[in-house]
């Protein structure tokens, strides 16, 4: 049986669309899944620094599809997983060195091979987010709180509805419970009506998300964390796994005390 | 008043084109008229034309391009019963038939290729005949999306910011609006636009154009606008003991 297409896509950018991939990519090898994670961003990849496996890339996409390579030889394995593939995208192409057609076909033949294809969309409504769309059985929508994220993320679930009515679910990126007690923030119950899809994912904000990503060892490998958790959360919930939303923490005393309030 | 030279008619697929006059210069030059007094409501749309059994040259065709491309707008289709006309038409790139059933957002009546479409609406005037047709949809109109229709326009469903209905007759949101409503896009001054929470980026009715202030958090109730005295005043839906 063919494995399930995911795509990874926010409309905007900067929201955490490759981190998130990164994460629940390895969440699911974790899980003993086997994967394969599809750098779409043709020209800006990222996805293979936060996975660690910058140094051993040889081909890419693109140089499968004009072929180059073999489909397995454009696979990079994952070094902690043995299970877990990335095909990176070519850093010195543009997006339209791809069609729509051609990543359908990438995806397809990705899926023969594993339990779950995960595709990191660039940002953007144009062609790269329409060959990253295209193949995708689920898209997880990504959006933080904030006004100019939730508009673009819900352009996209439009875009995805009036043209290939592919599924979509929520992922809230970013969240700080603190702000959001303090109501400077939108919490995400604000952001799930108004984008009115089912959510998989609740992240809170932590920094330490970052310097896993910069080391190339994804915070979900960090089991005592709680954005760590929160990531292996969704890739329970993509299993089919009935997991409770951890409830947002209320701000401690202590950072009430430090708080400007 | 002169004969009307035309009708335009909104539907699903795009506005038709019915030419009631044998002179194509009178045809394009209602056209011309038609489009210039409602200028928002046609701006980027596209146009089939319906055009019976005359025969259209590539003149004719070049000629009704001209016009549409100083609105913004796409000559699409061109339905004819003639054999030239259709053959000119493909030459150019245009479609002689329409799609088949699309989603069920129109009236029966409008959805397929019928040639013999019921002529219920009134030659394209400022005017639109109010209580007519009323377009009903159930969905959320996300970013980006818009509903464009000549009569009166239902959504059952909420309106996000980066969307916009706008509607020759009324516009009645059972949900929140949240983005940008423009009723009597034709002209009318008597439209109105209703929602359970109003609270768009911008109201816009006929020439009319409001903004909901700034800063102030209102008690979410439903809300009326409409044009009083040369302005847009928003009232809450009131309800009887």
């Amino acid at each position: 049986m063919a494995g399930k297409i995911v795509t990874i896509s926010s409309g905007k950018g900067g929201v955490g669309k490759t981190t998130i991939t990164a994460n629940i990519g390895l969440g699911l090898a974790m899980l003993g899944a086997r994967v394969i994670c599809i750098d779409a961003d043709i020209g800006l990849r990222n996805l293979d620094v936060m996975l660690g496996l910058e140094n051993r890339i040889v081909y890419d996409i693109i140089n499968y599809i004009e072929g180059r390579c073999r489909f397995r030889q454009a696979l990079v394995r994952d070094k902690r997983f043995p299970e877990l593939f990335m095909m990176p995208a070519a850093q010195t192409r543009a997006k339209d060195a791809i069609s729509v057609e051609q990543m359908k076909s990438v995806a397809h033949e990705a899926a023969q091979m594993v339990d779950y294809v995960l595709i990191d969309s660039p940002a953007g409504i144009e062609h790269g987010f329409r060959c990253a769309s295209a193949p995708a059985e689920l898209v997880l929508v990504v959006a933080n709180p904030e006004i100019a994220s939730v508009r673009d993320a819900d352009r996209v679930v439009g875009l995805l509805e009036a043209e290939t009515n592919t599924p979509a679910r929520l992922i809230i990126n970013r969240v700080k419970p603190e702000m959001v007690f303090r109501k400077e923030m939108l919490a995400p119950e604000d952001v799930v009506d108004m984008l009115a899809i089912d959510l998989i994912g609740l992240i809170p904000e932590d920094p330490e998300i970052l310097t896993a990503s910069n080391r190339g060892n994804p915070i979900v490998l960090n089991n005592g964390s709680l954005a760590g958790k929160a990531f292996l959360d969704i890739a329970r919930r993509l299993q089919g796994e009935d997991v409770p939303f951890a409830p947002l923490k209320p701000p401690s005393f202590f950072q009430r005390l430090l708080g400007s309030h | 008043m002169e004969e009307m030279a035309l009708t335009l008619k909104g539907t699903q697929q795009g506005i038709v084109l019915r030419p009631l006059s044998d002179s194509w210069e009178d045809v394009l030059q209602g056209l011309e008229n038609a489009l210039q007094d409602a200028e928002a409501f046609f701006r980027g749309g596209r146009l089939i034309a319906e055009i019976g059994h005359q025969e259209l040259t590539k003149d004719m065709l070049a000629a009704l391009r001209a016009i549409l491309d100083r609105y913004d707008m796409e000559l699409w289709a061109v339905l004819s019963d003639n054999e030239t006309t259709i053959h000119t038409a493909r030459t150019h790139g245009l479609r002689t038939r329409l799609p088949g059933e699309t989603v069920g957002l129109l009236p029966k009546e409008q959805s397929a290729a019928a040639p013999t479409l019921p002529d219920t609406t009134p030659p394209s005037s400022v005017r639109t005949d109010l209580g007519e047709h009323a377009l009903v949809v159930q969905r959320t109109l996300r970013s980006g999306q818009s509903i464009k229709y000549p009569g009166h326009v239902i959504l059952v469903g909420d309106v996000n910011p980066g969307a916009e209905i706008i509607a020759g007759g009324h516009i009645i949101v059972w949900g929140k609006m949240r983005g940008l409503a423009h009723a009597g896009a034709l002209g009318d001054e008597h439209a109105l636009i209703c929602a359970i929470e109003l609270t768009p980026a911008q109201l816009r009715i006929a020439g009319f154009f409001g903004r909901p202030p700034e800063g102030r958090r209102r008690k979410l109730v439903p809300e009326t606008a409409k044009v009083s005295e040369g302005a847009i005043v928003v009232e809450p839906w009131h309800t009887r003991e």
